[in-house]
């Protein structure tokens, strides 16, 4: 079977990268070429999601060669299931948007422009990729051109925070190794459906060659480094704030879903019986990377460290509805996995959306030093305004997506673990603390003189921001439109053996 | 018989007005701002007519009117869960619909003159909208997640709304403090949903659904729920209504929350936020009480003492405030105390009445100190005084609402008040302490109420703000402090004040709010058929929604007239006294203030309320504590070991690049050395 719009969706930008690297010269040919690239790539992405048959379910659009690597039995299989679907729609919404940000970059456009398509193409990869060694490839290849962009062209420490980024991944990639290859000797394949299948429904985990709980956490690891969970978080801030503006978006927006599609579709998919057992540590763990992140977010003064921190509370939810799998009976884990889902999707928006605006507030007063910026409301209101959305948004106001995804994680987790549920709900209540005053610091009180003159987002930067709040809205009025999807695959992750 | 879509449109057309206002004339069309308070009427007046409708139709109704609910969104197939939206209409829901929009009507009514000119008049009618229907969707939703997001929502339209001057600094900060004060309930709210969630499959058992609220009712009343549990519900439930309804300990956000424009306060202190507390609390009453014969269950003496502290602490302190607008907004933290109390001694009808009455009263006396502030330039009563002969209408309306929150006999407050204080004093028990409590709260508030207008609209005129202004600048010391003046002062410096009437848009509210002040407790709940009038009626169709489930007996079958009659006469008392105070000048303020110094100050810094919370709680222990810590914990430790990691093994490799010496003698010595330490382990232990 093979055909082709995900092969397309996933090389794409990278063919694009290799004309831009033959043929183009001017910096103005390169920018054009890449928001014409972004736009389709956009457009496909879209496609694949809307075409999507939620009465059909299962895996879908299949791209597979079965015989790519015999010798070792590795097939490129690429596939969409209602796990992936959203996170494909959510990378092309964000890549779009990384592109039409980076506008205003003069340093080594060409070569920008390269590597940000090139991960772009990697984090495709990762998540449309169904068999783990394609998987694992990707998941390396993306680190390339993170290094690149963080040391290249961030501010900063930026090959501090480059090689920080690197050396964790790679730690936890170490461990996710072995991992896949334990699954591997123990099926014989590499095929992450036909494992799920094997070892998550039928045979019993005695063919793997180590523990069934120790292969999770060795997956588990890789994961939580992406995600990021206390205590493996301390690389996100730092790369967050030395990136340039489109790699924080790409980062937060994007590259922490990795850990989180990681864990849903490798932890809870083929190890649904370790992730119940182990459901109550994992909702503490949960429960105090939440807590933890709000609280150290209070601390920052530095507006993308802040968004960062607030990130790492964030990515928190996505585990504590993980462990909704605990629960017996009533529907509770497909609520608490499906909000898990939904706020993978719902904070790369928000978030995405986030780092673009302070991208914007940095580029106009040349600071994201929070005491040095007031006033901003007066000056620039479309900016102002979006800030608003996007922090309401992100504190979990309902009618926006982030409501929808948190109330799902606590109603679905609460059952199974109700004292870490409770304490991480306090979350929205500190979460209302730094947004709010944040806001209150850098759009309200008098306008400082120094901001003089400022003028406000122009036509193509309102793009992006438009575009992202459609999104945010459109889930948070009419959730259906990303859990119809999801739902054709959850009930498979979820209804294994019982005891 | 309303029709369900009717009743959808009455949340729709605020809303429609909000996307209309919001996406097209503020951006596109903002020369024409006008049209945006035109849109904003014309819809509320539209779902006045309709909720007026929809009152009619549920009246003499056993049961409420049952829609069924509406998909949401559904997971597993629909088989795992279903999230559901619909319309629960039963009368409660039908008053609070006539409440909010009629009281909104008035508002923004009012507001075409109070925000003429003002650079943000689309943006205000845009949220003004949407503040009034998220209040509509939520005294209208059926499943307890769909009131949860209304509920928040009325939230973020008061903070916006608060922090509408949002250049201004106190502004600002009072909108944040307003919504992070009633997060903290609504976590309470919050953590309630999640128990009744909890316990779905209970529900399921009995072919109930656990979010949706009829179904919660029957529950409750049915005793699905243990007792205990029931009571950490109604706990959780009441803490989102304590930080709505501006209860003791969250009611420090209301008194700041007057920094937003003065018709604001008049929506948010009569029909619309804080009244969602009190609303939740009624919405959800089988909750606390599911057997009303079985006397007070201990949520409802927890609602009740809390509602008696916060009508008394709240009038104490409402006696001692110069600003006008401050006074007021105690007065409302003290009666919406009243309103609790009542819920807390089972006199659900009783509390809603007070709701209904209160909101026209309230609401007129902010509009009145609104139509003053326009006039004088300041809210501060020192510099106030004598406008009673330069505003007339402002005056004589003013009069009415405060004759009816005192309570004077036959007024609308005197109606529910009385009813409020004659249920708790036959309770007895608890009753009667809050009984006590209540009584003395009546004797401030008729006190502290005419004291404001005494001192704003009788005597001489004292200056207003151009006189404040001067002497701030001068630095005159008055009631122990230097004279400062507020943001809103500050924006008429230089402004000359020229005493008169305000312009008719806002007369013709307050005129129309009068009579509701006056007449509202009477035809709302008459003593004796009126003709078309049933007698009692507002307090029987309450009672009787709840009847199927909770078997009430109708205890207010008329005016207690002993009971009635000590109520009135502290009223006058308090009338009294206040006249012989401030008109008579019986005795001077300064010497009642010296003689308890202490006293007067803890009144007059609100009992130091705010000091321990934010810069005690928050400042000390959270920022400065808790969160210090946790930051310096994870710069220095959590990154420090990453970074003792990064700095070991380049250090590491550092030393052994050292041994790299590219010498082939040294690297001879170690193979040399490394075989005779195998040989001699091998020789040992081998």
């Amino acid at each position: 079977m093979f055909v082709g719009l995900l092969t397309t969706l996933v090389f794409l930008p990278a063919a694009a990268a290799l004309i831009i690297a033959l043929f183009l010269k001017e910096k103005r040919q390169v920018r054009v070429f890449a928001g014409i690239v972004a736009v389709a790539e956009l457009v496909l992405s879209i496609v694949a999601f809307a075409s999507y048959d939620t009465a059909e379910g299962g895996v879908q659009l299949v791209d597979r060669i079965s015989d790519w690597i015999p010798a070792l039995n590795a097939q490129y299989f690429l596939g969409l299931d209602g796990l992936n679907a959203p996170m494909v729609l959510l990378t092309g919404l964000l890549g779009a948007c990384a592109i039409f940000v980076s506008w205003r970059v003069e340093h080594r456009v060409k070569e920008y422009f390269m590597w940000l398509l090139l991960l772009w193409t990697a984090v495709m990869g990762v998540f449309v990729a169904l068999d783990f060694l394609l998987f694992f490839i990707f998941w390396e290849i993306e680190l390339i051109p993170m290094y690149m962009l963080i040391s290249m062209w961030g501010t900063g420490r930026p090959t501090y925070s480059a090689m920080k980024f690197v050396a964790f991944t790679f730690l936890g990639s170490a461990f996710m190794l072995v991992a896949i290859l334990a699954l591997y000797f123990a099926t014989g394949t590499f095929d992450m459906i036909r494992i799920t299948q094997e070892l998550g429904f039928d045979t019993p985990y005695s063919r793997l060659i180590m523990p069934a709980a120790v292969t999770f956490f060795f997956f588990f690891a890789a994961f939580a480094v992406k995600l990021p969970i206390w205590p493996v978080h301390t690389w996100l801030p730092d790369a967050h704030t030395d990136a340039p503006t489109a790699v924080s978006v790409m980062l937060a927006g994007v590259l922490l879903k990795m850990g989180g599609y990681g864990i849903l579709r490798v932890c809870l998919s083929i190890f649904p019986d370790v992730a119940r057992d182990y459901g109550t540590p994992l909702a503490i763990l949960a429960a105090f990377s939440i807590l933890y992140g709000a609280v150290v977010t209070m601390r920052q003064t530095d507006l993308k460290r802040l968004v960062a921190y607030s990130s790492v509370s964030h990515m928190g939810f996505v585990l504590l509805g993980v462990t909704s799998v605990s629960a017996v009976g009533g529907g509770f884990a497909t609520v608490g996995i499906t909000g898990a889902s939904v706020q993978m999707f719902t904070h790369g928006t928000i978030t995405g959306l986030l780092f673009v605006l302070v991208g914007l507030v940095y580029e106009k007063v040349h600071t994201r030093h929070i005491p040095d910026i007031t006033g901003l409301a007066v000056r620039v209101p479309f900016v102002a305004v979006s800030f608003v959305i996007a922090g309401l948004a992100s504190l979990g106001l309902p009618g926006l997506s982030g409501f929808v995804a948190e109330i799902m994680i606590f109603l679905g987790a609460f059952k199974a673990n109700p004292w870490p549920v409770a304490f991480a709900a306090f979350g929205v209540v500190l979460a209302a603390g730094y947004i709010l005053w944040t806001l209150q610091r850098i759009l309200f009180g008098p306008p400082s003189d120094r901001q003089e003159g400022l003028t406000d987002a122009s036509w193509m930067e309102r793009l992006p921001i438009v575009t992202l709040i459609i999104a945010i809205v459109v889930v948070g009025v009419y959730p259906a439109v990303i859990t119809d999807v999801l739902d054709t695959a959850l009930p498979n992750l979820i209804n294994f053996r019982m005891p | 018989m309303i029709s369900e879509s009717a009743a959808w449109a009455i949340f729709f057309l605020p809303i429609a007005s909000f996307l209309i206002i919001g996406l097209v004339v503020r951006p596109f069309f903002n020369r024409f701002s006008k049209i945006s308070a035109y849109l904003a009427i014309l819809a509320i007046g539209g779902s006045l007519v309709l909720s007026s409708y929809a009152l009619k139709s549920v009246l003499g109704h056993e049961e409420a009117i049952g829609w069924a609910a509406h998909e949401w969104f559904s997971l597993g197939g629909g088989e795992a869960f279903t999230f559901s939206i619909g319309i629960y209409m039963d009368s409660l829901t039908a008053i609070m619909l006539v409440v909010a929009t009629s009281v909104s009507l008035m508002v923004q009514i009012y507001s075409m003159g109070y925000m003429k000119d003002d650079a943000g008049y689309a943006r205000y009618f845009a949220i003004m909208s949407l503040f009034t229907a998220s209040m509509i969707g939520l005294v209208m939703a059926r499943n307890i997640v769909q009131l949860f997001v209304f509920w928040e929502l009325v939230g973020v339209c008061s903070y916006l709304l608060i922090g509408f001057w949002y250049q201004r600094p106190s502004a600002a900060a009072a909108a944040k403090k307003a919504f992070i004060v009633t997060r903290i309930g609504d976590f309470g709210l919050l953590l309630a949903i999640l128990y009744f969630f909890f316990n779905q499959d209970t529900f399921a058992a009995a072919g109930l659904n656990s979010l949706e609220i009829p179904d919660i009712h029957q529950a409750a009343v049915m005793g699905l729920i243990g007792t205990v549990a029931l009571a950490w519900l109604a706990g959780g439930i009441f803490a989102g209504a304590i930080g709505k309804s501006a209860q003791v300990p969250l009611h420090t956000w209301l008194p700041d929350a007057m920094e937003g424009p003065t018709p604001v306060s008049a929506l948010i202190h009569a029909a619309t936020m804080v009244a969602a507390g009190v609303f939740l609390v009624a919405r959800f009453f089988p909750v606390f009480s599911p057997d009303p014969h079985a006397g007070m269950t201990a949520a409802m003496t927890l609602v009740a003492l809390v509602g008696g502290i916060t009508a008394f602490g709240a009038a104490t302190i409402g006696l001692v405030m110069h600003d006008i607008k401050r006074v007021l907004a105690y007065s409302t933290i003290s009666q919406l105390g009243f309103m609790m109390l009542a819920l807390g001694v089972g006199a659900y009808d009783a509390a809603i009445f007070h709701l209904f009455t209160h909101a026209f009263f309230k609401a007129l006396l902010f509009l009145g100190s609104g139509s003053v502030n326009h006039a004088a330039g300041t809210f501060d009563m020192r510099y106030m005084g004598g406008l009673r002969k330069h505003m007339p209408w402002t005056y004589v309306t003013f009069l009415l609402g405060s004759l009816s929150l005192a309570g004077f006999p036959f007024f609308a407050g005197w109606w529910s008040k009385d009813e409020i204080l004659a249920h708790a004093f036959n309770q007895g028990g608890v009753g009667l302490v809050v009984y006590g409590l209540g009584i003395v709260a009546a004797f401030m508030t008729a006190f502290y109420i005419f004291r404001v207008v005494h001192l704003t609209f009788h005597g001489e005129f004292r200056g207003g703000v151009e006189k404040k202004i001067a002497d701030a600048s001068a630095g005159v010391v008055r009631d122990g402090a230097v004279v400062t003046i507020t943001a809103d002062e500050e924006s008429k410096r230089g402004e000359h004040v020229h005493l008169g009437e305000s312009p008719v848009t806002m007369v013709l509210p307050m005129a129309l709010l009068a009579v509701a002040a006056v007449v509202a407790g009477f035809i709302a709940n008459p003593p004796f058929d009126l003709g078309v009038i049933q007698a009692h009626w507002f307090s029987h169709n309450l009672v009787m929604a709840q009847e199927p489930l909770l078997h009430f007996e109708e205890k207010a079958a008329g005016i207690e007239v002993g009971l009635a009659t000590v109520a009135s006469i502290v009223a006058l008392a308090g009338i009294l006294l206040s006249y012989w105070i401030y008109q008579a000048k019986g005795i001077s303020t300064d010497r009642i203030a010296g003689a308890f110094p202490g006293l007067y100050r803890l009144l007059y810094r609100k009992y130091y309320i705010d000091e321990l919370y934010e810069g005690g709680l928050v400042n000390r222990v959270f920022y400065r504590g808790l969160a210090f810590f946790a930051a310096g914990f994870d710069s220095r430790f959590v990154d420090g070991i990453v970074n003792m990691f990064g700095w070991t093994s380049r250090n590491l490799g550092r030393a052994m690049a050292q041994a790299q010496t590219g010498q082939v003698q040294v690297y001879g010595l170690g193979l040399s050395a490394g075989i005779i330490l195998i040989v001699a382990a091998f020789i040992v232990w081998g």
